[in-house]
């Protein structure tokens, strides 16, 4: 896990390149003076919001990223005719729980993003992340936290959370590095 | 050619909107109606809005690329506000449907 | 052909706000109404988008992009008042 960028005045390099391209996509134009204006705009918001900010863990492999996200999206496709299925069939077919996921990532940020690709993909909602940060003791960290996750149609608990666990989070931990 | 596909991606991005609503109004307790929104409804409008972007971009003068802002804006917060209403949800204590599984893994909040 | 496809995608939607709505209506949970009413504004993102290809023109995008905006925030901040009966703390 790396906290702190390469380079000082670049405090998040994929958030700039993310506001470099939200600029140029809003106003809908590649011309010169938009470009520059959208270089000024990704250099100057992140140095100015960083000191008010928590330090959040990079990406170290931005390669594995990009094909996680992929996977991501291709997974929501299928997974949303599977879900749509369901919701068209009978009602009583269905058998709804609620399963808690041992998770090994230890840091928010991490857990965040696997929280919400559970949440689009197949059947499965997060619903709550244990324990609970309000008992913990101030600037204590848990040792092993768990995730509620609530499933539309359950079959195979043990399966499920195999699945999750592989083709989720081993992923998320590779990319950065914790 | 390209008429076709705009009409194919709005017909099954309505389709879809339309699954995630027919879920919300059939499914029996709070926490199986959640799926029908966040997932359905999400999928729906990406596909509707790269058909209106494709729609755009070949009828007016130029490229019109600001519909995939909307649909990234989508799918980003589609899953923080499902979560949202499943935690104020489940401090309601709502009640689920007599056969759901594993009810004693949820845990008492403070 | 596409303007009947419009029309038809048009007529999808609107059944499924109105579906939207008869949940909001009756219920029976306040998290079921918000549930209800978060669909609604996606569903009208979709609305306004038609009626900007049934018109030919990109003007109508911003206003879909600020009801995105806005739904999202008054869907945590109502969420966030059911959760500790305070917005901000």
């Amino acid at each position: 896990m790396r906290l702190e960028a390469k380079f000082k005045w670049l405090p998040t390099p994929y958030r700039s390149l993310l506001l470099f391209a939200v600029w140029l996509l809003l106003n809908n134009s590649v011309s010169a003076g938009h470009i520059l204006l959208a270089v000024t705009l990704a250099v100057v918001i992140p140095l100015a919001t960083s000191p008010f900010r928590t330090k959040q863990p990079l990406i170290i492999k931005p390669g594995l990223a990009f094909r996680h996200l992929m996977l991501v999206l291709y997974d929501i496709i299928t997974a949303n005719i599977q879900v749509a299925i369901l919701i068209l069939g009978p009602n009583k077919k269905l058998t709804p729980g609620f399963v808690k996921v041992p998770l090994d990532l230890a840091h928010n940020m991490p857990i965040t993003i696997l929280a919400s690709t559970v949440s689009l993909t197949p059947g499965t909602v997060s619903a709550e992340l244990y324990p609970w940060r309000e008992c913990l003791a101030e600037g204590k960290e848990p040792e092993k936290r768990f995730l509620l996750i609530h499933v539309l149609n359950l079959e195979d608990e043990q399966a499920l959370i195999k699945t999750i666990k592989e083709r989720y989070e081993a992923p998320l931990k590779e990319i950065f590095q914790c | 050619m390209i008429e076709w596909i705009i009409s194919i991606l709005l017909l099954i991005g309505g389709g879809f909107i339309l699954v995630g609503s027919i879920g919300l109004v059939k499914m029996p307790d709070f926490f199986m109606r959640l799926h029908g929104p966040t997932k359905a409804t999400t999928l729906g409008m990406a596909l509707l809005l790269i058909a209106a972007m494709i729609f755009l971009s070949t009828t007016q003068i130029g490229l019109s690329v600001k519909e995939i802002l909307i649909s990234l804006f989508l799918l980003l917060t589609a899953p923080i506000s499902g979560y949202m209403m499943i935690k104020s949800a489940i401090h309601h204590k709502l009640d689920s449907i007599e056969r759901t599984t594993g009810k004693d893994n949820i845990e008492d909040d403070v | 052909m596409l303007e009947t496809v419009i029309l038809i995608v048009f007529a999808m939607i609107g059944v499924s706000l109105l579906l939207n709505l008869w949940r909001l209506l009756i219920g029976p949970s306040i998290p079921d109404r918000i549930l209800a009413l978060d669909t609604m504004y996606i569903n009208t993102i979709a609305l306004i988008i038609l009626y900007g290809m049934s018109m030919g023109t990109e003007l109508y995008f911003e206003a879909a992009l600020l009801i995105a905006m806005l739904g999202f925030v008054s869907t945590v901040a109502v969420c966030k008042y059911l959760l500790r009966g305070d917005i901000i703390e």
